[in-house]
């Protein structure tokens, strides 16, 4: 009996001995853990890390989570108080939700002191670092500046026989669109169903944000807006006629799309271009680079053409892509997190996040000819950024989006007519900013 | 009348103290586990909450029940969710059972068929959902579009047409839980005496006959115990939803209760509401479990 007692005694003592190690461990060894959707920006900032892992021996982490379940898995450690994550790149949407809920910490005075703010594009910080907007309180530092936008296949329309026919049959000569309406006939031109070739692939898909993204510039484009910003107010502009016009355009145009396209989020989308089957595809430019792989597009890595969303009848807007970097409130590593965060936005580390391949929020670097060369598609997206706009950022944008996912792609399967679609959201968007208290 | 006293051990412990010592640990466990989350969730439900933000729940009375009761999407999703429980466990029930009469003889192999038949039972639904997603049910490189495209002018729209996509849910649920069907059914059977067969055939009996006095009144309340468990798990219907019809769609066509109840709570973080609706979903639940108890034990009676 004694025997067992000593032994126990000393498993006890050896387990504590190694608790104790492991911890010690991990004060010796600083690591930072970053999270990010799952893309290749991610891969490229896990590239440009090691150069501050080599600066200061801080080892950083960037954790890749699918899209699909991407703020799900986010949110879920925030409501946790996980101390998961150290930094989180999270949507343009979020900053309400996170900086209101406590998740993110206030970034202003820190800000102010270290960061030279002038060097960063103004409508950027606006969206992926400031709550409320023009207020100069800032809960996050611009990461991935992103935008929608087009590739098309230049083989198809640079071809003298396509081009023919197609000045035949609509009076203009075969070009990237500058309008929606010239996007239809082109997607109509190229629609050949028996030689499994479509005109388009756009976001259509219920997940997440997808054919909310997709939609929302071509509803502004067409001169539908979300509601008034100072009263919160939808009725009247989400339902207008102008709205419902571009939800009709919208669902209308996959007639020139596969059969499958009512699913179609990013990945869909880039695949079907990839697999030749449509003549046009739009997605986030930090999508592109696979379009231009010859291992992944084998078909039309090197005739791929990009081109900016085009103008609607009533004006010409782009959805706003991209991240901030923020500082998660239950880390342990908040120090670290801003140190990392200084280093990141100097010049010559985004000179080389953009050299990776990363969309600098840096304004020199954005502007510069080196920049704009740096692959075939950054010139088009340097071009979409005075069209920018965003979604909702207020804390319920969950709600609000989940309302515009569901009703309109209801919309686009023929469940609900773009009016009644239109009309529902407009009706829920209401409900919840009555319950979240903005009427009172 | 004179009884013994508790027995003590030498440390003084009574049996009425042991027995206390084994059963509180699985007691606290069940309180800290199973009823105060209940009791929580019940009092949320009357509550304005979010569970992503620090402002405390404020009490709001029964406003949460109202809003649901109210709301005709709600109703929607509930319309969904009772037609794919009555399609996918009526084909399920006649599968699974019309399998089990198949497998209740003996023939060559019989262990090893019916060992596959319930290989789709044992894979996860995440997996099952993913393969019928990608495999069969793609529009343009699917299999069973490319079976079907000599007959079809245009491939089906497994996933994308709203009229078919409920189908192709049921399809697949029926595809993975049919066995578990066969497999109560075929215990029911094997257990029936062969004697009374026996008997029957002395008497010159039916096919029919046979099956519908003898067999199915002996294996019935094994059939209606797997009926009662099939109805409560459609009625959670969630994870295939989630994956094939990515969230149920297209719009609405295949949103079940629980694939928004999920986005309610865990996406929009509508704690409050959340609550309420779960536990309108757990009265359903509880009510028709009742309905199908009683049924049992009035053909348990017959039997």
């Amino acid at each position: 009996m004694k025997s067992v007692r000593i032994s126990l005694v000393l498993a006890l003592i050896l387990a504590f001995a190694f608790i104790s190690a492991t911890k010690a461990d991990n004060h010796q060894s600083q690591s930072l853990t970053i999270v990010w959707a799952e893309w290749a920006p991610a891969d490229y900032l896990q590239e440009l890390s090691k150069d501050f892992t080599a600066e200061t021996g801080i080892a950083v982490d960037v954790i890749q989570i699918p899209w699909p379940s991407f703020q799900d898995k986010v949110f879920t450690a925030f409501v946790g108080k996980s101390d998961l994550y150290d930094i989180v790149i999270g949507d343009s949407q979020w900053l309400g939700r996170n900086s209101q809920g406590k998740n993110y910490i206030n970034l202003t005075d820190w800000i102010n002191e270290n960061i030279d703010v002038d060097a960063i594009y103004g409508p950027a910080m606006t969206a992926f670092a400031e709550y409320p907007k023009g207020s100069g309180t800032y809960w996050a530092l611009p990461a991935e500046v992103d935008a929608a936008g087009y590739v098309y296949r230049k083989d198809l329309f640079e071809d003298p026989k396509e081009m023919a026919a197609f000045e035949k049959k609509y009076g203009y000569a075969l070009a990237p669109p500058k309008t929606y309406d010239q996007l239809r006939d082109i997607a109509e031109f190229f629609t050949r169903p028996d030689d499994d070739l479509y005109g388009i692939a756009t976001w259509y898909s219920k997940e997440y944000d997808g054919i909310t993204m997709g939609f929302q510039q071509v509803m502004w484009s067409f001169g539908g807006t979300y509601g008034d910003a100072d009263t919160y107010k939808v009725a009247g502009h989400l339902n207008s006629e102008d709205a419902a016009k571009a939800l009709e355009f919208y669902t209308n145009l996959l007639e020139f799309a596969p059969p499958d396209a009512p699913n179609y989020y990013w990945s869909e989308t880039l695949n079907a271009y990839n697999s030749g089957k449509v003549a046009m595809a739009m997605n986030y430019f930090a999508f592109f680079p696979g379009v231009l792989n010859p291992e992944v597009n084998k078909i039309s890595h090197d005739k791929s053409g990009f081109f900016i969303a085009p103008a609607g009848p009533k004006g010409h807007y782009i959805s706003i892509g991209g991240q901030g970097m923020s500082i998660s409130s239950y880390s342990k590593n908040k120090d670290l997190a801003k140190q990392y965060m200084k280093w990141f936005m100097q010049k010559p580390v985004q000179e080389k996040w953009a050299a990776l391949g990363g969309f600098t929020p840096h304004k020199e670097v954005l502007q510069s000819d080196t920049f704009k060369m740096a692959t075939p598609f950054n010139e088009a997206f340097a071009a979409s950024f005075p069209y920018l706009r965003d979604f909702w950022a207020v804390p319920e944008y969950a709600e609000l989006l989940e309302a515009c996912q569901t009703n309109w792609n209801e919309a686009i399967s023929k469940i609900k007519s773009p009016k009644e679609a239109l009309d529902a959201i407009a009706r829920k968007h209401e409900e919840i900013f009555e319950d979240a208290g903005y009427y009172d | 009348m004179q009884t013994n006293p508790p027995y003590k051990t030498s440390r003084g412990m009574s049996d009425y103290q042991i027995k206390m010592a084994f059963i509180m640990p699985t007691m606290i466990l069940l309180i800290l586990m199973n009823i105060f989350p209940l009791l929580w969730s019940l009092y949320l439900s009357f509550h304005r909450y979010k569970a992503s933000m620090p402002t405390p729940a404020k009490f709001i009375g029964v406003r949460n029940y109202a809003r649901l009761l109210q709301d005709p999407e709600i109703w929607g999703y509930f319309q969904t969710t009772a037609y794919f429980v009555v399609l996918a466990v009526a084909a399920q029930f006649l599968i699974g059972f019309g399998l089990a009469l198949l497998l209740n003889r003996e023939f060559r192999y019989k262990g090893f068929i019916t060992t596959l038949f319930l290989l789709p039972m044992m894979l996860s639904p995440v997996v099952v959902g993913l393969f019928w997603r990608f495999i069969l049910f793609s529009d343009n490189s699917g299999l069973l579009n490319f079976f079907l495209s000599p007959v079809l002018k245009s491939p089906i729209g497994w996933t994308t047409n709203p009229k078919v996509a409920m189908l192709a849910v049921v399809i697949v649920d029926t595809w993975m839980w049919s066995p578990f069907m066969m497999l109560i059914a075929l215990a029911g059977l094997s257990a029936v005496p062969k004697y009374l067969y026996e008997a029957a055939d002395v008497d010159r009996a039916s096919a029919w006959f046979k099956f519908r006095w003898i067999t199915l009144p002996l294996v019935s309340p094994l059939l209606l115990i797997a009926l009662l468990f099939r109805t409560m798990d459609a009625f959670k219907m969630f994870d295939i939803v989630y994956v094939l019809t990515r969230e149920g769609g297209p719009g609405t066509a295949t949103e079940t209760v629980s694939m928004n109840l999920y986005k309610l709570a865990f996406r929009n973080y509508n704690t409050g509401k959340a609550c309420a609706m779960a536990y309108v979903l757990l009265i359903i639940i509880v009510a028709l479990s009742n309905i199908y108890v009683k049924y049992l034990n009035r053909v348990k009676g017959e039997a």
